[in-house]
């Protein structure tokens, strides 16, 4: 099974149907509300695969798909970011962290700029690996940057209980983890965002079960499915969705029973109850959320980062211009921000939704070539739009 | 950072909550203090190093069949 792109559906005709399948139930939502859909993908490896797969632009007349807080390491606060990359600097500690976060520009480096000034940061594969690297090098204190949600959250607890096991006192998480649901509440009792129904992450529910996102339907009224990462996963997201809101139904469903349980996996659940306690955290754009962190457990203080480690953070400075936060927001479309493939691209990104592999404004530039050329050719028409962006990535940044 | 991937267990060591993976032809270790239960032979949902789920290959052809009567398709052979 490897379906990258809508091309590569082995047999043209089948695919062809079923999109005229899902077209047909979009057009039934649609004329029953009177509008065009408009429903929130809350994952970032969604966000992608609808933009790689060719699926978004297939049914783009149909419905509108914005990018919701579902990539990590975007929605990761300017303050956690610029703590992970002073962490780097203490002396004697080596960091350790997936490769996602290298880039990420914090108030006034990177990770990267700081390995080339000597810090000592690697990249590892999983937080176990990073155990590793802790029992290589007694001398140093190894610290795992923790960015991820319910899907990430239980391995990185596998790796503290893992480290107390084998009584590996050097090392330590730094936990900007994150609950999900919290977020998709504050972004719909924050009132503007205009969702007819969501498409719910793969991964995160496979550790929440649906039952995590039963909160959609009951108190909000809105339906949600869970789907994978396929085309025939995301056309199958969307037309479940596209039916239940035709038939006026808010139901929270599961279009991928293959991956994702009812109820979850229990064995998840329970490490993350038994390593992290829920705390306040900071999303980029959506500001604090009560109980939507996860914050290690007093139990497991020696394994705390944040509590080892006394840092002395400088005031925080966000790059002006940058609108990754109304883009996680689903307040605009990355092509909205005037940065967009003009100032800030992949090689030289400015906010986090161009750097992260997840990141909206990422999934835009590498997979919508439409919208990268109507970024460029605006910019070319209005010298004032396009000098003014291009004046804004060279000016310092601004005290937030 | 957040793609998983799935893989067939070849091998697994229960005292270290640790299988060896098969995806795409490369072997890895990867943590499955998630999935206890798991066998050689599962297919397994692998998430940054830590299998999160046994991926029930009942349950994917299953969803195929839905498929095709949602959507009228008579065979789902080969999608
Ligand atoms: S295009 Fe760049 S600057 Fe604009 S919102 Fe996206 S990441 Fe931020
Ligand atoms: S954690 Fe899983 S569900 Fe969330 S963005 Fe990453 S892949 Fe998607």
């Amino acid at each position: 099974m490897d379906w990258t792109t809508l091309k590569g559906f082995r047999d043209p005709e089948r695919a062809r149907a079923v999109v005229r399948g899902v077209r047909q139930e979009l057009e039934r939502a649609d004329s029953r509300l009177g509008r065009k859909l408009r429903l929130m993908e809350v994952c970032g490896t969604h966000t992608v695969s609808f933009s790689r797969s060719g699926v978004r632009s297939v049914l783009s007349d149909l419905v509108e798909l914005v990018s919701g807080p579902g990539c990590p390491v975007c929605v990761t606060d300017q303050r956690d970011i610029d703590a992970m990359i002073e962490t780097a600097r203490v002396p004697g500690v080596i960091v350790t962290t997936f490769g996602d976060m290298m880039r990420v520009p914090g108030s006034r480096t990177t990770l990267q700029q700081e390995r080339t000034q000597g810090a000592d940061v690697r990249v590892v594969y999983s937080a176990l690996d990073a155990l590793k690297v802790a029992e290589e090098k007694p001398e140093a204190t190894v610290v795992f940057l923790g960015v991820g949600f319910e899907t990430t959250a239980p391995g990185i607890a596998h790796a503290i209980l893992e480290a107390q096991a084998r009584g590996l006192g050097n090392f330590a998480v730094l936990s900007a983890h994150k609950y999900t649901p919290p977020a998709v509440r504050a972004l719909l009792d924050g009132g503007d965002a205009r969702l007819d129904g969501f498409v719910l992450p793969g991964h995160v529910s496979v550790v929440t079960g649906t039952d995590g996102w039963q909160f959609l339907a009951r108190e909000y009224g809105l339906p949600g499915v869970v789907t994978g990462f396929d085309p025939l996963d995301l056309l199958a997201g969307v037309g479940e969705l596209a039916t239940l809101i035709a038939d006026g139904r808010a139901e929270v469903r599961n279009a991928y029973p293959r991956t994702v349980q009812e109820h979850g996996n229990p064995h998840a659940q329970e490490l993350i109850r038994r390593v992290f306690r829920p705390a306040d955290a900071v999303w980029r754009g959506l500001g604090p959320i009560p109980a939507s962190g996860m914050a290690i457990a007093g139990e497991f203080a020696r394994y705390d980062a944040s509590r080892r480690l006394d840092l002395d953070l400088p005031p925080t400075r966000v790059p002006p211009g940058c609108r990754c936060g109304d883009v996680l927001q689903g307040k605009v479309l990355p092509t909205g921000c005037k940065l967009f493939a003009v100032a800030c691209t992949p090689e030289r990104p400015i906010g986090p939704c161009m750097v992260s592999s997840e990141g909206s404004c990422a999934a835009y530039y590498q997979y919508e070539p439409e919208a990268v050329e109507a970024a460029l050719a605006a910019a070319r028409r209005g010298p004032a739009r396009g000098g003014e962006a291009r004046g804004a990535a060279g000016r310092p940044g601004e005290v937030a | 950072m957040c793609l998983a991937a799935p893989g067939r267990v070849v091998a697994v060591d229960r005292e270290r909550q640790m299988a060896t993976v098969e995806y795409f032809g490369n072997e890895r270790e990867v943590g499955v203090a998630l999935v206890p239960e798991v066998q050689v032979g599962d297919f397994v949902m692998v998430h940054a190093g830590e299998a999160i789920e046994i991926v029930d290959a009942e349950e994917a052809e299953a969803s195929l069949a839905l498929w095709t009567e949602l959507y009228g398709l008579d065979d789902a052979e080969g999608l």
